[in-house]
């Protein structure tokens, strides 16, 4: 069989399509590259999503958690405590026993006039319940980031905003924030990228793979395990993520450069890829 | 346990919950809390060494050395640190594995990969089949140990490097100035100086370990992850003490236990920040310093 006819095979397992049954004998290089390649749509799928709805949300908790009003700050602070200060790993579990607890058949909520059943199954499969998981703890963790930067935004832009008449919602959209995100941004990428290595955690926590859907993590260590053999699988994951890594830096180095470009060019600082340990 | 426990289905609300939270299993779930302080303690001195290590590679004259340091360093940066934790253990214990047998059975012409198998001769296997359940426990702790201590090892590399550039370029210049050799000023004006810079890091670094440590559960190791799934499940009355799904208030009881485990570190961490900083050249220490100042003169 040739590699190409493998690559149609099992191109986009994870999610489905194409051979039903995982190879288990004659496993060649071509079958693990093709099926750890493919589990990796999982990785992105998760890692970008949580990304892009953690984004307002880390906003919010870092304003909430630099707010002098007791009522936003304690629930924010709160909020950034319990899921900086807990392992990710027991986070999922206890997600997951909590959305198997649910009733299955759904929940009845009544409201006055109609009364409408939440669908409560899909929260105990990995796309959705991990996807929630993932997406409260970015948010943690970038809501602290954000709060760092927040309070570290230089007094003088704070002045001029005030000299200028802004105040409110105008100060904070374009004075406050721009500042908050440019000084924010080295860390947040490196949150980025800790959060797409956090996501090879899904299906080794509780939620199950359906079908065999899973990561390229999973498949890697189903590959393990059949062959015997780590030295193959386990590089080939390790590859996958430093071209995802990479592309990673690349994006946010561009978003980087467009949040200094009001900058004159010697004075742009650069990003500076210094490993900086915030998970 | 108690006296009263005998017979769990006739007691009380109270005393069956008493008699069920003590009960042998139970127990051996209070000793897994150990296991993974235990854990805890090991493996931080020597991610700690190993770290360390990695950074003076880093900063070594010989090329190789360097290059083995910055690669080292930099492995964790791009590769999920659960695809060490699962590659390592297996892939050091076939490693042994293949070297005993190399030396062990020299006349073995088979290939030592047949197919999906990995087939060593049995003097080589370690630990040997016959040996007791105890050393296979004891295997697997120090295979994990060693998984944890090198991926923590790279990051504390990382750490304890930056730590190293931080400390100022002067205070080098004047243990040369007063003819010191490169390693008599390593020692004693590098090491002891760094880790006011390094303890930041450090701290970050302690909290991710002490967060990584219920992947110990996939490394097939009985912590408290395993023993709370085990504990928790459903389980009908042909059991001793039959309950409902229960997992989601053990997982729960895991989750306080480590929010106060890095709560209490935290802690910790500022204190020895406190300590640190006294006398150094930064701006926590400068602040030390004018606050006594201001106290002597008020």
């Amino acid at each position: 069989m040739s590699c190409w006819q493998t690559v149609q095979d099992y191109g986009l397992r994870a999610i489905g399509l194409g051979e039903r049954l995982l190879p288990t004998t004659d496993i060649t290089l071509c079958h693990q590259f093709t099926l750890i390649g493919s589990g990796l749509i999982w990785n992105v799928y998760f890692g970008a999503m949580a990304l892009v709805l953690g984004f307002s949300m880390s906003l919010a908790l870092a304003v909430g958690k630099a707010s002098t009003n007791p009522f936003l700050r304690v629930p924010a602070d709160w909020f950034i405590f319990v899921f900086r200060g807990s392992p990710l790993f027991i986070q999922f579990f206890l997600a997951y026993e909590a959305f198997v607890l649910l009733p299955r058949n759904g929940i009845d909520i009544n409201l006055i006039f109609v009364e409408i059943t939440a669908e409560t199954r899909w929260l105990t499969r990995a796309w959705a319940g991990a996807l929630i998981v993932l997406f409260l703890n970015t948010s943690a963790y970038a809501g602290e980031i954000f709060y760092g930067a927040l309070r570290s935004v230089p007094k003088g832009d704070l002045e001029a905003a005030d000299a200028y008449g802004m105040t409110g919602w105008a100060k904070f959209r374009r004075v406050t924030l721009p500042c908050t995100l440019r000084l924010a941004w080295p860390s947040y990428t490196n949150e980025a990228i800790f959060l797409f290595h956090a996501t090879t955690l899904v299906f080794f926590s509780g939620f199950p793979a359906w079908r065999q859907q899973g990561d390229a993590l999973y498949y890697a260590k189903y590959f393990a395990d059949k062959t015997f053999n780590p030295f193959v699988p386990y590089p080939i994951v390790a590859a996958y993520f430093i071209c995802l890594t990479l592309l990673l830096i690349w994006v946010f180095g561009a978003a980087h450069r467009r949040l200094n470009r009001h900058l004159a060019p010697e004075s742009r600082p650069r990003l500076r890829m210094r490993m900086q340990l915030v998970r | 346990m108690f006296q009263f426990c005998t017979d769990p289905a006739l007691l009380s609300d109270t005393r069956w919950m008493l008699c069920y939270l003590t009960s042998p299993k139970h127990i051996a779930f209070y000793y897994s809390f150990g296991t993974v302080l235990g854990l805890l303690a090991i493996t931080a001195p020597c991610a700690l060494l190993l770290g360390f290590g990695g950074a003076v590679a880093m900063r070594s004259r010989i090329a190789p050395v360097r290059w083995f340091g910055r690669g080292y360093t930099s492995m964790v940066r791009g590769i999920p640190d659960i695809v060490f934790f699962l590659f390592m253990p297996i892939a050091v214990d076939q490693a042994i594995e293949w070297v005993r047998h190399k030396i062990k059975c020299p006349d073995w012409v088979d290939p030592v990969r047949q197919g999906n198998d990995f087939v060593v001769c049995d003097a080589a296997k370690l630990p040997l089949s016959n040996a007791s359940a105890w050393v296979h426990d004891l295997h697997g702790v120090f295979l994990a140990v060693l998984a944890f201590s090198i991926v923590f090892g790279a990051f504390a590399a990382n750490v304890l490097s930056g730590a190293m550039n931080a400390v100022p370029r002067a205070q080098m210049e004047t243990a040369e100035a007063y003819g010191m050799t490169p390693r008599q000023s390593f020692w004693r004006i590098l090491v002891p100086q760094m880790w006011v810079y390094a303890l930041p890091g450090l701290s970050n670094l302690w909290q991710i370990l002490i967060k990584a440590t219920p992947l110990l559960f996939l490394l097939g190791i009985t912590d408290i992850v395993y023993w709370a799934r085990e504990l928790g499940g459903a389980k009908t009355s042909t059991f001793t003490y039959p309950h409902p799904d229960w997992r989601l208030y053990y997982f729960l009881f895991l989750l306080v236990f480590y929010l106060s485990l890095t709560s209490v570190s935290e802690r910790l961490f500022k204190r020895a920040m406190v300590k640190l900083s006294h006398g150094q050249a930064t701006m926590a220490g400068e602040a030390q310093r004018k606050a006594d100042t201001n106290q002597v003169t008020a």
